[in-house]
């Protein structure tokens, strides 16, 4: 009788372990999937979605549930969406916001409860500073003007550049700024620093003094309208020298205005389907077409990157505490993901950069440029 | 700086500040008759611009054709915001038809976000302006050659209009005295009509030649050359169609050598030109040609 009781007891606590191990462990998605940047948090979903078909959902035994939130594009939402995972759902980390407002007012939150957060495609610098539990998937703003004089130095031999940035964005003074400083540190001379301000439509004035300074290459970090017609106003004053830009001219309105004059305007950006190098990429490039048949985007693959980075620091917590999962998190070191490889430092991603220039209408790759 | 570059920056001023010379006319037009700083006039180059574009880019009209459709649909357009917006206000004060001026402006530039949606789209080109030209090493763009013959011979048709016609006789007697004008059986509101037919169609002309020089649209692209091409007319003397002209000119070479003498202030050259009708409206506010101001009895 007792052996009978003994094996009940067993075989009850057996199989209540295995309704606990078949309890999924939920990661937030906190997107942008309506409003005004829906086109972002659509396009990470996509990636997510992809992905999830992609690898195997399930860790520590446990299979992967994922849990969407849409943000509405909105701050406030964003950090209330942040809140309801946690409090309700119960998630171990979040992947999300795409935009970095509006991780800023979320990331706070996860803050507070000390469950992570991996913001794809949030590039401004404030993001993960200061913060244990935010992090991103993708490079910081500064790091791109970094990689962009590098680029300039060793691979285009230019020696001389000028710069002209937009006063009115942080964004592109900072993209400026790093590039000058990083453009000197290797050797190089910088002979014009100019500024434009948004909205401003005639350049004709700082391109004169740029094409008198002669320089081996131009950098515009700046947006498309105002680097589509800088272009154009360059070819106008008969500047030859290359044109170098950041993320910010990836459109296609940077083509649609510019046409010829951006011919060979070359920029730094999160990724390429052609940069694609590693087997999880290519499955990636495939799975993407033959899902969406249409070209796989960086927001998608940065969204998915993000996932990899999140399960991946499941695994090497070996626990569902999402403080261990952060110190996990931290410690991610040469990890494969899609795009390539990923170190985190600081909760910054650290990743090759890959350079695209516009030939025949179209942006195209260019070559990558890989962390010192 | 050489005097080479300086000549190139000369030639970059002078091609930007006929544009605003440009839309200047039509802005002191409007006020010389009717008093009434008519601050959508940016936005009605605007509308001039995106019509433009319909015609050419979606619609494939010859250029010709494109060019005069424009001037005339944006002229219609400059009648229909007289009829709605300011002419109610007319025996209202002054003060009621400036704000709903700016009213006016406001609600066009939101339409068109809406309508037409914020992104910029691009423009069209017309070949004859689209050639870069090397004179003596100077590089001279087809527009900025073209721009400043036009806007002599608007400028030259303007002044025939009102010199030389009857209804350019009526509008300059608008401008003297409305209420005698009326009572002398002029159809008082048939000629304000004109007034801003003429300055809208002067507006359309305007946002086609900066467009074909500046060949990205959006739905804001007249406000900032609409705020400059104000401080033009103010500069040259607010009414005086040849001081608008002249004041374009003085703008236009200001902001660029504002950036060419001092390139490390490169991002406060719109700072200067403001500056500069700050400067005017408390030295000289009746701008370089304008008539001093009188008190009516």
């Amino acid at each position: 009788m007792r052996r009978i009781i003994l094996l009940t007891v067993i075989a009850l606590s057996i199989l209540s372990m295995s309704a606990i191990a078949a309890e999924p462990i939920k990661i937030g998605v906190n997107m942008e999937m309506t409003g005004a940047v829906a086109a972002y948090g659509q396009m990470g979903w996509e990636g997510l979605q992809v992905a999830s078909e992609l690898i195997p959902m399930e860790v520590l035994g446990r299979p992967i549930e994922l849990v969407l939130v849409d943000n509405k594009s909105d701050r406030v939402e964003a950090a209330t969406a942040t809140t309801r995972l946690i409090e309700r759902d119960k998630v171990v980390a979040i992947i999300g916001t795409m935009t970095s407002g509006n991780m800023l007012a979320a990331g706070a939150i996860a803050e507070n409860y000390k469950v992570p957060m991996i913001g794809p495609s949030t590039t401004n610098v404030l993001v993960t500073q200061g913060k244990k539990f935010s992090f991103r998937a993708c490079f910081r703003d500064d790091y791109q003007g970094q990689v962009a004089a590098r680029f300039a130095y060793n691979e285009l031999g230019a020696r001389t550049a000028a710069v002209l940035s937009d006063i009115n964005q942080d964004y592109c003074v900072a993209l400026g700024k790093e590039f000058v400083n990083e453009f000197k540190r290797l050797g190089g001379r910088i002979v014009a620093e100019q500024y434009v301000r948004t909205g401003d439509q005639d350049f004709s004035a700082q391109l004169t003094i740029v094409k008198n300074a002669n320089p081996d290459v131009l950098y515009v970090p700046n947006y498309y309208t105002e680097n589509a017609l800088i272009a154009i106003q360059a070819k106008a004053l008969g500047i030859k020298a290359p044109i170098l830009s950041g993320d910010g001219a990836d459109a296609p309105e940077l083509i649609a205005i510019g046409k010829d004059a951006v011919e060979g305007l070359m920029h730094t950006a999160f990724w390429h389907e052609k940069a694609a190098t590693n087997e999880l990429g290519k499955q990636y490039v495939e799975a993407y077409r033959k899902k969406f048949n249409k070209e796989p985007n960086a927001f998608g693959v940065l969204a998915a990157d993000s996932l990899l980075i999140v399960i991946d620091a499941i695994k090497r917590a070996g626990s569902t505490d999402p403080v261990k999962i952060r110190d996990a998190m931290e410690a991610t070191k040469d990890l494969d993901v899609f795009t390539g490889k990923v170190t985190i430092q600081n909760g910054d991603a650290i990743k090759s950069v890959v350079i695209r220039e516009v030939r025949n209408g179209q942006f195209d790759y260019l070559t990558t440029v890989h962390p010192d | 700086m050489s005097i080479e570059i300086f000549i190139q920056q000369l030639l970059n001023g002078i091609s930007l500040g006929s544009l605003y010379s440009l839309i200047a006319i039509g802005y002191t037009m409007v006020y010389g008759i009717l008093a009434l700083i008519n601050f959508a006039h940016g936005d009605i180059f605007m509308i001039g611009a995106y019509i433009a574009f319909f015609a050419v880019a979606i619609y494939a009209l010859p250029w010709w054709l494109a060019a005069i459709l424009t001037i005339i649909l944006t002229a219609c357009v400059g009648m229909l915001i007289e009829r709605v917006a300011y002419r109610p206000l007319r025996d209202e004060p002054r003060i009621s038809l400036l704000i709903t001026a700016v009213g006016v402006a406001f609600f066009i530039e939101n339409l068109a976000i809406v309508t037409l949606g914020a992104r910029p789209k691009g423009f069209p080109v017309p070949a004859m302006m689209a050639t870069n030209f090397d004179i003596y090493g100077f590089r001279i763009s087809g527009v900025s050659i073209w721009v400043p013959i036009l806007t002599i011979c608007l400028l030259a048709g303007l002044l025939y209009i009102i010199y030389r016609t009857k209804i350019g006789m009526a509008m300059r007697a608008v401008a003297k005295d409305i209420e005698a004008t009326r009572l002398m059986g002029v159809n008082v509101d048939r000629v304000i009509m004109y007034t801003f037919a003429i300055g809208s169609g002067l507006a359309a002309a305007g946002g086609m030649m900066w467009a074909s020089k500046y060949p990205q649209i959006q739905p804001l692209m007249g406000m900032y050359p609409g705020w400059k091409a104000f401080t033009a007319a103010v500069v040259g003397g607010i009414g005086n169609i040849t001081g608008a002209m002249i004041g374009g000119l003085i703008i236009g070479v200001v902001e660029i050598m504002t950036v060419a003498f001092f390139p490390t202030l490169s991002g406060f050259r719109d700072a200067f030109v403001f500056a500069i009708l700050i400067i005017f409206l408390l030295v000289k506010p009746t701008g370089l040609m304008g008539e001093p101001l009188k008190e009516k009895v």
